[in-house]
Parts: C-alpha cells; structure tokens; sequence
C-alpha cells in the first residue's frame, strides 16, 4: 500500500489490435483500469478476456495500440526496467499454472526468491502467511500441485500472484471451479485486501455473484472492443442485446436478488 | 531501554533507485516506539533483521506509533506483528495514529497467522540412509511386480486382440510401425554401417599381426549378423522409440487423458499400449535386418579400401563364415527386444505423477530400462543358444 492519491488510471490501453491469422479477436480496443478499484471484465467465451489479459502483462504482442501500466509503456522497456515493472504486480492464470514440480509452498516463494532479497526463514514463514491468508489449511503447503483439488490449486494460485505485495493483480476466473462458498470467501478476500492494501484488481468472470459483491466497475468486452465500462448498477440499464440477456436472465435475477 | 542504537540504521528507500535515509524503528517518550518509513516487501531483510536486533525491557513499552509509516503491505504487518511478540504488546490495542487500513490489514494477517512451517528433515544420518536403502529395495521389488502385471495385462490384450482382430487398432498400429520403424531406417543403417567400418579396420589390425587378415571377414559376419546388428537397433530404438513412448503417454496420464480414456469405458493398454508395442514387436526385425546388411556393407567397403580385400572375395568368404543359422539367431531375438522396449516405455509413460519433473525422470528411466533389460535378455539369449548348440 502506498498512502496517495486515487483513481488515477494505472492501467492504460489505447487503440489496441489483436490477431491470430484472419481472426480479429480486438480492434480499436480502450480501456482504462482506476488505481485502487477492482474491475470486473466480463464477456461471451472466446470474446478475447484471457488475450486481453495476457497482452496487457506482456505475454501477447499486439498488432497495434499501446498499453501503458504505471504510465509507462512496457513494449519500450529495456529489460531490466521491465522486471522491475512486472515484479509490481501478480497474476493467476485461468488454469492456476502452477509450476508442477514445486510444492505449494515453493510456489508461493518462487517469485520471492526470482525478485526479493530475504532471509529464507522470514520467506517460509510469508508463505505460509500467504497460503493461510487465501484459505488453504496448513497442511496444503507441502502438497504438489497434482495432489490439489481445483479450487484448492486456484487458492494455491492466488497465493503465489500476492507473494510479493503487488499494487495490481491480474485473475482469470479466480472463482470458477469453487464452491459457492469457497467462491464468496474468495471474493471478500480479494475486496478486502483491495480496501486494506489499495491492491487494483483486474478480474476476468463469468460470475455474477462477484460482479455484484466485490466489482466498483465492469468492463464488458463484445464486438471486438470494450462496449462499456461502469458500475453494475448502470450496466443493467444498458441496450445492448447482449447485456439486456446477461443482466436479465435467470442467473442474474437470482445473483441481484441475492444481494438485496 | 536500548532501542536507541537501532534508531540510526539506514538505507535505500523504496520508490527511487537513490539512497536515501529511511529509518523504520525510532525511540520517543513515554514508552513509545515510532515506526516509519515503507513497511513493505522491498525492505523486509532490513526490517527483518532490526527487529531481531530490538532489545528492551519487558514493560517498559506501551505503544507504538504508526503515524510515520508510508508504505505498508501484507509484509509489514508480518513484521509489525513479529515486533509486538517481540515487544509482548498486543495488537492492535498498542498501536496508535494508524494510517488508513493498517490496522484492518493488521488485523487480517494476525487472524490468517499459521505457525511456521517446521523442516522435517533430520534424524540418525546412518538410520536415515537405512530407511533409504530399504524403502528403495521394497521399492524396486514392487516395481518389478508391478512391471510383470503390467506385460501380462498387454498380453492378455494381445491375445483378446488375436481372438477378436476387430479389437486391434490397426490405423495406430500402422501409424506407430512408420514412425518407430520407417523413420529410424536412416540413423539405424548409418550407425550400423560406421560399426561395420570400425570393426574391420580395428579387427584388421589385430588380426595383420598373425598375417589373418582375411578372417577379417569371419570376425565382421558372425558379430554384426549375431548381435551388433540387432544390438544397435535396439539401443536406438529405445533412445528414440521408448523415450517417445514415454513421453507421450506420461504427458497424457498428467493431463487426465488416460482416465478420460477409462471412464469412456476404454483400455488404455488396448487403446495405447498395445499399437505401440505390437509396433515394435513387427518392426524390429525389419530394422535389425536391414542393420546386418548396411553393417556388413560398411565391412566390406573398410575391408577393400584398406585391406586389399575385393568384394567378391569378401561375399566369398562370408558365405563361407556364416550360415542363415547366423543370421537366424540374431533376427530371433528382434521381436522380443522390441516389444520388451515398447513395454517398458508404454510402463514409464504411465507411471508419471502429476508433474513435469515426474515426466522427465520416466522418459530417462524408460531408456535406461530398456537398455539395461535388452542387455540382459541378450545374455540370456546367447546362454540360451549355447546350450542347443546354434
Ligand atoms: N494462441 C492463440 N492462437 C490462436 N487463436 C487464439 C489464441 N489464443 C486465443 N485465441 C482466440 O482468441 C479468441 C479469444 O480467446 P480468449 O482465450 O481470450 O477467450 P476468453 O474471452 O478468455 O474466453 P473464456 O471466457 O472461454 O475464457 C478465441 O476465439 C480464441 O480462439
Ligand atoms: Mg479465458
């Protein structure tokens, strides 16, 4: 957490273009992401939410546009300056990736070791702080990821993405495959820790649940680019055929009633 | 109270690359400690280790004030709450002027607070190289049940193939015949024709001192036709065949495939393992044959290069050396050493864990195996064939 001003935008994209061969998956593309918030992305399967993902942190070049983050524009750095960037934020890909030879607590320490200098015993004990912080019982930081259930290696996931403080983490889909109960001690964790260490959240969802506990705004990709950006309540007012069904189908009914 | 030593350390801050003085831990009055500074990740080993240094009397410390700190994340409130232990004052009644969610983070992390974990290692040096020694001998023994369950299940399968040919992937089998069989043709004939070079220059050598030169010819036959030939087709295919096998079907086992497989009510020996190994099975002594011919080539062009021994005294000769019994015993032993490589490989693969270490450990141990069993069976053989006398 560092103590200053919000609502500057931390994440910046501009006039992005994404391609695979003929298909387009994002064309003209903006969005803005608000130091401090937590941002919903949310969109039809195979809209392109993981790519967008994936090409803001740099793992997808893309064919135009530029993406700024912390202001500064990641494809222009030298490397080491880009390290230094990405050390400032975490990630948990849509499939946990955890590295499958390491234990969880391993995991979890691996970018401690890559990118902090501490003492290995202060290390182990974060770890498990980390492991506990996100909900898995002690016993879990032994265990390799083959030997986790799916939710559980998604906890392992986000343990990793937070160990070393990041200022923003990015989550595809960090609820789908949980509980329902595990999916809302998951949401109130990561809701409290934006509150309590300003952490910015870039969460990609199909879950409404989540858009309605935790997102202050939503992203909503279809037609190649971001149709609207705006708390929830004013998405649900919005004409567009495709956010008319996804905010007034069955699910979503059920989701709103729930919060109120 | 002695905290005023710590006071004056100092060192890099956390937003510039520039030093600047930073402290974190300061004395004041009235039994206050002012803390300051980024309580964050970037500055945790120095943190980390004034904390350790901080030595006080028990009681004379109330509060601690949190006013001067400027950064603070899930780090920090580890350490705020290692320096509370240390201090034995309680959290978060001690603390005082806390910035906006500090205290709520604080009180997140003291509640997610797990013991350590303790290392588990330790114990008798010598009782722990036992254990080892035994669990690795059980080990090895139940491998070993486990393996010959596994050739029996393949077998069996064979043969519910052989009663019911319908059954048999044939589109795999041929598949697998092409890429185990057909592509090795290349590197299998050059390697053997290279060793049949070798053989007759370094044999002729030996064998000038006598002035016997041409049982140069003896020497290349009856080696290359009884067990080079097959010998080095079976090395090769294991390093190219049995590490594959491995690999693919270990990549599969980690990807859930292989009990995909099962819970569509199929059998991933008959579905897998049985194309693979009936593959080699039926290959290897096409390969092992064509090995012997580009071998006794290779002799023959050293043998008139460099030994003045033209090739039709050499064909002359050969016929005379060895007979198809030669030839016979070598090639009999093919379809065996084949489909022992196909198992062990298919058996690697499907011994994977979860994990890519796990992967890599089974592809080795699958050419290892296979060379180590081929070697041994080829002894077994020649035991075999002294005693009926061919
Ligand atoms: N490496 C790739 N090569 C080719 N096409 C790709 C690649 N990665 C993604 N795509 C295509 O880009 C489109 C968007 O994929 P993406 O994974 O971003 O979808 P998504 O919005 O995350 O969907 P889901 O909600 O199902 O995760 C898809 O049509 C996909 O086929
Ligand atoms: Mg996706």
């Amino acid at each position: 957490m560092v103590l200053e001003e919000e609502n500057a935008p931390i994440i910046r994209v501009t006039g992005l273009l994404n391609r695979f061969g003929p298909q387009v998956v994002h064309e003209g593309l903006d969005l803005e992401v608000r130091k401090g918030e937590v941002l919903g992305v949310v969109g039809g399967s195979g809209t392109g939410k993981s790519v967008l993902l994936r090409t803001i942190i740099g793992l997808n070049r893309p064919a135009a546009g530029k993406i700024e983050v912390f202001g500064q524009e990641l494809a222009r750095l030298e490397p080491a300056d880009r390290q230094a960037l990405e050390r400032r934020w975490g990630v948990l890909f849509q499939n946990g990736a955890l590295f499958s030879s390491l234990t969880v607590a391993e995991n979890v320490e691996a970018p401690m070791r890559e990118h902090a200098d501490l003492p290995a015993a202060l290390m182990d004990e974060l770890a498990g702080l980390k492991i506990a912080m996100v909900g898995l019982p002690h016993e879990a930081c032994a265990k390799f990821p083959s030997e986790l259930s799916g939710g559980m290696r998604k906890r392992a996931g986000l343990a990793r993405a937070l160990a070393l403080d990041p200022e923003i983490v990015f989550l595809d889909e960090p609820t789908a495959g949980l509980d329902p109960v595990g999916a809302a001690d998951f949401d109130l964790l990561i809701r409290e820790l934006s509150d309590t260490l300003g952490l910015t959240v870039f969460m990609v969802t199909h879950d409404l649940d989540s858009l309605y506990a935790i997102c202050d705004r939503v992203a909503v990709l279809a037609e190649r680019r971001v149709l609207a950006v705006a708390p929830i309540a004013e998405l649900e007012e919005h004409p567009h055929p495709w956010l008319q069904s996804y905010f007034h189908g069955p699910r979503a009914r059920a989701a709103r009633k729930a919060r109120q | 109270m002695v905290i005023s030593e710590v006071a004056t350390i100092s060192t890099a801050s956390a937003k510039g690359n520039q030093p600047t003085d930073t402290t974190w831990l300061a004395q004041g009055q009235g039994g206050v400690l002012h803390l300051k500074g980024d309580w964050t990740v970037a500055h945790a080993r120095r943190i980390d280790s004034l904390i350790r240094q901080v030595r006080i009397e028990p009681g004379s410390l109330r509060q601690l004030d949190l006013g001067g700190i400027t950064g603070f994340d899930t780090t920090g409130a580890w350490l705020l709450l290692r320096l509370a232990d240390r201090l034995s004052v309680a959290l978060p009644e001690a603390m005082i002027a806390a910035p906006h969610g500090v205290s709520a983070l604080v009180q997140r992390v003291s509640a997610a607070r797990a013991e350590p974990a303790e290392p588990s290692r330790g114990g008798n040096p010598f009782v722990v190289i036992l254990a080892r020694l035994g669990n690795a001998t059980l080990e090895a023994g139940r491998e070993a049940g486990a393996m010959l369950g596994f050739m029996g299940a393949t077998v069996a399968a064979a043969m519910g193939a052989l009663r019911r040919p319908g059954r048999l992937r044939l589109t795999a089998t041929v598949h697998h015949m092409e890429r185990a069989g057909l592509n090795a043709l290349p590197i299998v004939g050059l390697i053997s024709f290279l060793v049949g070079v070798v053989l007759a220059f370094q044999g002729a050598a030996q064998l000038q001192r006598f002035g016997a030169e041409i049982f140069v010819v003896n020497l290349i036959g009856v080696s290359v036709l009884r067990e080079i030939g097959i010998l080095l087709t079976a090395i090769v295919v294991a390093g190219r065949s049995g590490s594959s096998y491995a690999a693919q079907l270990g990549s599969m086992k980690v990807n859930e495939e292989v009990d995909a497989l099962r819970a569509l009510g199929l059998d991933p020996v008959q579905v897998l393992v049985l194309p693979r190994v009936l593959a080699l099975f039926l290959m290897m002594g096409p390969l092992a044959l064509f090995a012997d011919l580009m071998g006794l080539i290779g002799g023959g062009l050293m043998a008139s290069v460099a030994l003045d021994i033209p090739p039709t005294l050499y064909v002359d000769r050969l016929t005379n050396a060895v007979s198809l019994w030669t030839l016979l015993v070598g090639l009999a032993k093919a379809p065996v050493f084949g489909a022992l490589i196909g198992l062990v490989g298919c058996y690697a693969g499907l011994q994977t864990g979860g994990s890519a270490d796990s992967l890599g450990r089974q592809t080795t141990i699958a050419v290892v195996q296979a060379i180590f069993i081929v070697i041994v069976v080829d002894a077994i053989f020649s035991i075999f064939f002294n005693i009926v006398g061919v």
